[in-house]
């Protein structure tokens, strides 16, 4: 195993352009179970914790944008966030411990593709956009697009997530649910991020597809105020949209009649029409 | 621990307890091993070796951190501190409430409880139980910590 541990943006840019090589930001998903993990151990990793300038939180006229380093923490404990962005404190402040949120970040989140992120639908309902920085310079693509596949994403081998940028908008209603054997330390079994602005939907899923993914049959429902008389009629789309299995912490039928009753039972009393 | 002889050491210099350490790590070291064994501080404990129970909890820059998930590499230039640094007295409160047993969570559960004492404010957002759902404990029942971390608090804080 080989660790290069660049200084700047450049630096490592550099390092990536030249060779294979594996970013660790709070390595919180790479050290679990690390000392049987030999696979994991004959790598060349790139070390990003001491790069200068990559964990920040900005606020811009039009956007917050995160850093490529900025923790769960980073967000969770800091007030303007949490008032402007509430989803991103709720769902942070249910990744894992405050010992993982301490080191967890979004962009590691987003770029270990798990379909159980618990800080991607978040940023997905609000229309992140993801800031892939390379010796190329920078590309921009919207997190909703950035998945391909199990694992699979629009991230080239030089590229890094450099930045996550947040469009600030009016939200009349933002939630998260997160469904898990108990609150901490647990790996989703259904999650959803719903939003609301300018009388447009989001509806985000984990844990019920190969990625993370955004509902268009979900949010085309909710859009055109199509009576929903029960959890039942929301299964149709459900099917539509997402495609859950059974592993080990659910079953695929659990997870589409979960999912149908915790929008309708969230959503009855916003949506006029739902009875 | 085996180490391959080809790797590359990394130099880590790091503030351990409020002392100045240095240590040729491994790259594949985790700061846990690093504590134990390379630093002869054998208080944090490995329990699940993958950041669920929180025995090994320190605190790095300040926050509770689980240091079986902590590269070595990483806390070069940074602060770490360990149930070796509290004092007695630090702990006393946890030791009246029955917050300990076997004694295999007690090192991670005090750092947590020092975090929070040091910074009483993040009960405004979140109550202990939630603020200490990282460190599993199977022999109290929790009543015994979460008495000890209020009496923590209400001593410092003078409630």
């Amino acid at each position: 195993m080989r660790v290069l541990m660049p200084d700047t943006l450049e630096e490592a840019y550099g390092m990536l352009a030249a060779e294979p090589l594996t970013p660790v930001a709070g390595g919180t998903d790479l050290l679990a179970h690390w000392p049987g993990n030999h696979d994991a151990r004959k790598r060349a990793y790139l070390d990003l914790s001491g790069v200068s300038g990559l964990r920040f939180m900005h606020w811009g006229d039009e956007a917050l944008t995160l850093g490529g380093l900025t923790t769960y923490s980073d967000v969770i404990w800091d007030s303007r966030v949490v008032e402007e962005f509430p989803l991103l404190a709720d769902a942070g402040g249910q990744v894992g411990s405050i010992q993982i949120q301490a080191r967890g970040t979004w962009a590691g989140n987003i770029a270990n593709g798990s379909p159980a992120a618990d800080g991607v639908p978040v940023l997905m309902a609000y229309d992140a956009v993801v800031v892939l920085g390379s010796e190329e310079g920078d590309q921009e693509v919207l997190l909703a697009d950035f998945y391909l596949g199990y694992k699979k994403m629009r991230l080239r081998a030089h590229q890094l997530i450099r930045a996550i940028r947040l469009p600030r908008r009016e939200y009349d209603f933002q939630r998260f649910v997160k469904v898990g054997a108990r609150n901490a330390q647990a790996i989703t079994k259904i999650g959803v991020a719903l939003t609301r602005s300018e009388e447009r939907w989001r509806v985000v899923v984990n844990s019920m597809a190969p990625t993370v993914r955004r509902c268009p049959a979900l949010e085309a429902m909710l859009d055109e105020d199509r009576p929903v008389s029960g959890p039942e009629d929301l299964l149709t789309a459900i099917r539509e949209d997402l495609a859950p299995i059974d592993d080990i912490r659910s079953t695929a039928a659990y997870r589409e009649k979960t999912l149908a009753r915790v929008l309708y039972f969230d959503l009855k009393g916003v949506c006029p029409s739902f009875a | 621990m085996a180490h391959d002889a080809r790797e590359d050491t990394v130099h880590v210099e790091f503030t351990l307890n409020g002392k100045v350490v240095s240590v040729e790590a491994q790259p594949a070291d985790r700061l846990l091993d690093t504590i134990r064994y390379g630093l002869a501080l054998p208080g944090t404990k490995e329990g699940c070796g993958e950041g669920e129970c929180g025995s090994c909890t320190v605190l790095l820059d300040g926050l509770p951190a689980n240091s079986c998930l902590v590269p070595t590499y990483q806390v070069r230039g940074r602060t770490v501190e360990t149930v070796e640094s509290l004092s007695e007295e630090d702990v006393a409160p946890l030791l009246r409430t029955g917050a300990t047993q076997c004694g295999a969570c007690t090192p991670g559960v005090v750092m947590t409880a020092t975090w929070i004492r040091r910074h009483p404010e993040v009960l405004e957002a979140q109550g202990i139980r939630a603020l200490m759902a990282g460190n599993l404990c199977r022999c109290t029942g929790y009543d015994g910590i979460v008495e000890g971390v209020e009496a923590l608090v209400a001593r410092e804080t003078g409630g």
